[in-house]
């Protein structure tokens, strides 16, 4: 098992009326809600967070990309991950990633995730998500109908940049480069590539077609998740693929305590504050028109739009939230218990760990990370040993004496 | 209105509502499509000989060659001029066709003679932005597009009701597919460099607007008026953006200033 301790960088001082007073915490949300001097403590805090799981022996560290969102700091996960590169030694940088096609050009990504992998030694893991439709229609202003076929576009320049030795001409429709030439080159050729995904056929041929992991990032829990994966996992049999699980990952939120009543006294209030804050995006913005194919529109389609579901949208209570498998919560043996049923019953080889939560302060997210590291981690390590020899989906960083050791380049 | 199913220069299979008879009349419908047995296409057919296209995405019509650009939308209207052989029609557009019969007239500016702007789309001005449609959900819509909500906004839904989820499933599916196609040219924001092109239009030309419309306000009526030469502005009152459904009459009395 592979085990990345994420971190989504919200923002904590929401107020407690924001539901009401505010129609989204993505798109249109006021900066007259963000402090920077406050926003300076709370980037280090995050860092620090991120760099202390490494030393507890997470396989990979993670960030990931959104814009104008308050549950979500970070529009350029690059930065977060150089700041990572020269500070960690071990670690897979986990950038989860770069909406690849709102870079311009997007050869910008073949370049900066050049750059994070050999700055940290062959560590970079790149994503490649097409971006929810907050991220790239709305704030970055992508025409909807056409954000499949430049995500494409864009894709195919990138992995040509990466394999090409020599300068080439790149005539897509949408970037036109007389010398696509990639400097530098990435240590590992190519990186491994995860693309996250939401249940679309052509995402999982997509993922396939290529050998790429397919991740499924929803706050939705592992129960709900089920039949996503089991549509996954058909369509790897039909493709006469090998049923690796570590072609797949999942996104969980959990927090481990001493004991259950313990993680419910400790962490409620953090689960409340992302759930019922954080997540409060306006409908309007959930789905431009267009993003999605009208196959997968058909059966998904959602009704929160009427009247009166905008109105009477309930809270999710903690016991809702931990009993439909949302958030994993509890003493580490149930902890355990719950994250067996996961990766057995989603066939996952990789966990994005989402244990800092909301706003969870920096002794609490320690103390749950510590916990889930060492009284969790080493019970689940070995649930695949059939495949403990399968390392095509994860980093191959140079050799240990081939690697500048961080340590030195930190004290100087 | 009959309707048929016409090939387009290889590259689509769209929807063609025809019928009446008078002087040519090719109507560019706006991001909203048609509405079921639309009542402002009866009111134009007895007095004109009409046909209004669908764009792909709209009802059937679709497409293999998928439009993208503001050109791909402009040839589009001259594609379906050819492949229906039309000789001197009027043209007139309503909002997003508006945009698209502006294109033509400013592209083919000796082709199109006479032509109708109703609510057209394809200006911005910075001081009066144009709400987004593409974040608005269903029920928000009436309020948008009509002087008197209570009173029109059953035309939107064909009867339907949007608080209802069975019905908004389906508006919402249908909605996809047309607001797709829209987005290419109004997305996010629907200017594609009209004002750039406005001097070419040589066509006789009306710009009619609904008094109160919410959508596109009547200061982007004045502008393209001033914008485009020899042009006149009709502002129609108790009319909102849907303007040739709140007043057809006066809507139609517009038109007829270009051919009497």
């Amino acid at each position: 098992m592979k085990f990345t301790w994420f971190n989504l960088m919200p923002w904590p001082h929401l107020p407690n009326d924001f539901r009401e007073k505010y129609r989204s915490v993505w798109v249109d949300i006021p900066t007259t809600l963000y402090d920077p001097a406050k926003g300076h403590d709370l980037y280090n805090t995050y860092l620090d967070e991120l760099e202390y799981a490494e030393t507890l022996g997470y396989d990979g560290i993670g960030v990931n990309e959104h814009h104008a969102n308050a549950y979500g700091l970070m529009p350029s996960p690059n930065i977060m991950a150089a700041a990572l590169a020269r500070r960690t030694s071990k670690a897979a940088l986990v950038v989860l990633g770069n909406s690849i096609a709102l870079y311009n050009p997007p050869i910008r990504v073949a370049e900066e995730f050049a750059m994070l992998d050999v700055i940290s030694g062959g560590r970079l893991l790149a994503g490649f998500p097409v971006g929810t439709s907050m991220d790239t229609n709305y704030c970055y202003g992508d025409i909807p109908g056409l954000t499949r076929e430049r995500y494409a576009e864009a894709h195919e320049l990138i992995m040509r940049a990466w394999r090409e030795q020599e300068p080439f001409a790149f005539n897509g429709r949408y970037t036109k480069l007389r010398y696509a030439n990639c400097w530098p080159k990435p240590i590992q050729s190519p990186p491994p590539i995860f693309i996250p995904g939401g249940g679309s056929l052509e995402t999982y041929d997509f993922c396939l077609d290529f050998d790429y992991v397919y991740c499924y990032l929803s706050f939705g829990g592992y129960k709900r998740a089920k039949q996503l994966m089991d549509g996954y996992w058909q369509r790897v049999r039909d493709r006469g693929k090998d049923l690796s699980p570590y072609r797949a990952g999942f996104a969980q939120t959990i927090v481990v305590a001493e004991s259950d009543a313990e993680a419910e006294r400790d962490y409620r209030e953090h689960i409340d504050y992302f759930y019922n804050r954080c997540l409060h995006v306006y409908p309007g913005f959930a789905d431009a028109p267009g993003y999605r194919t009208i196959k997968t529109l058909k059966a998904n389609v959602t009704t929160q739009m009427t009247q009166q579901a905008l109105g009477d949208v309930s809270r999710m209570s903690w016991d809702q939230l931990t009993h439909d498998g949302y958030v994993i919560a509890g003493s580490p043996d149930t902890v355990v218990a719950q994250m067996k049923d996961l990766i057995t019953g989603l066939r996952v080889g990789n966990i994005f760990c989402l244990i800092h939560v909301g706003n969870m302060p920096k002794d609490k997210c320690m103390r749950s990370s510590k916990l889930f590291a060492e009284e969790v981690m080493p019970k689940l390590r070995d649930m695949w040993p059939e495949y403990a020899n399968d390392d095509r989906f994860w980093i191959h960083p140079l050799g240990r004496h081939a690697q500048r050791a961080a340590a030195a380049a930190v004290g100087g | 209105m009959k309707s048929r199913l016409m090939d387009v220069a290889g590259r689509h299979q769209i929807r063609v509502y025809e019928g009446g008879s008078g002087p040519e009349l090719l109507f560019m419908h706006g991001a909203g499509g048609l509405l079921a047995n639309d009542p402002f296409m009866a009111r134009l057919e007895q007095r004109y000989k009409v046909t209004a296209p669908l764009l792909p995405g709209f009802e059937d019509s679709d497409s293999t060659q998928q439009l993208r650009t503001m050109l791909d939308f402009t040839l589009f209207g001259f594609d379906v001029w050819e492949a229906l052989g039309l000789e001197d029609p009027i043209v007139v557009g309503h909002s997003m066709g508006g945009m698209i019969a502006a294109e033509m007239a400013a592209l083919s500016n000796t082709v199109v003679k006479r032509l109708a702007l109703v609510g057209s789309a394809g200006l911005w001005i910075d001081e009066e932005p144009i709400p987004d449609l593409f974040a608005k959900l269903p029920f928000e819509l009436p309020e948008l597009l009509f002087h008197d909500p209570t009173k029109f906004s059953a035309l939107l839904s064909a009867g339907g009701d949007f608080n209802d989820p069975e019905f908004l499933t389906t508006f919402l599916v249908d909605n996809a597919r047309r607001m797709s196609t829209a987005g290419k040219i109004l997305f996010p924001i629907p200017d594609r460099g009209l004002s750039e092109r406005l001097y070419r239009i040589r066509a006789r030309t009306q710009v009619v607007w609904g008094a109160s419309d919410r959508l596109i306000p009547p200061i982007y009526g004045k502008r393209l008026a001033e914008g485009i030469r020899g042009a006149t502005l009709t502002t129609i009152p108790n009319a909102g953006h849907m303007v040739p459904y709140e007043q057809p009459d006066a809507v139609l009395a517009a038109i007829a200033k270009l051919h009497n």
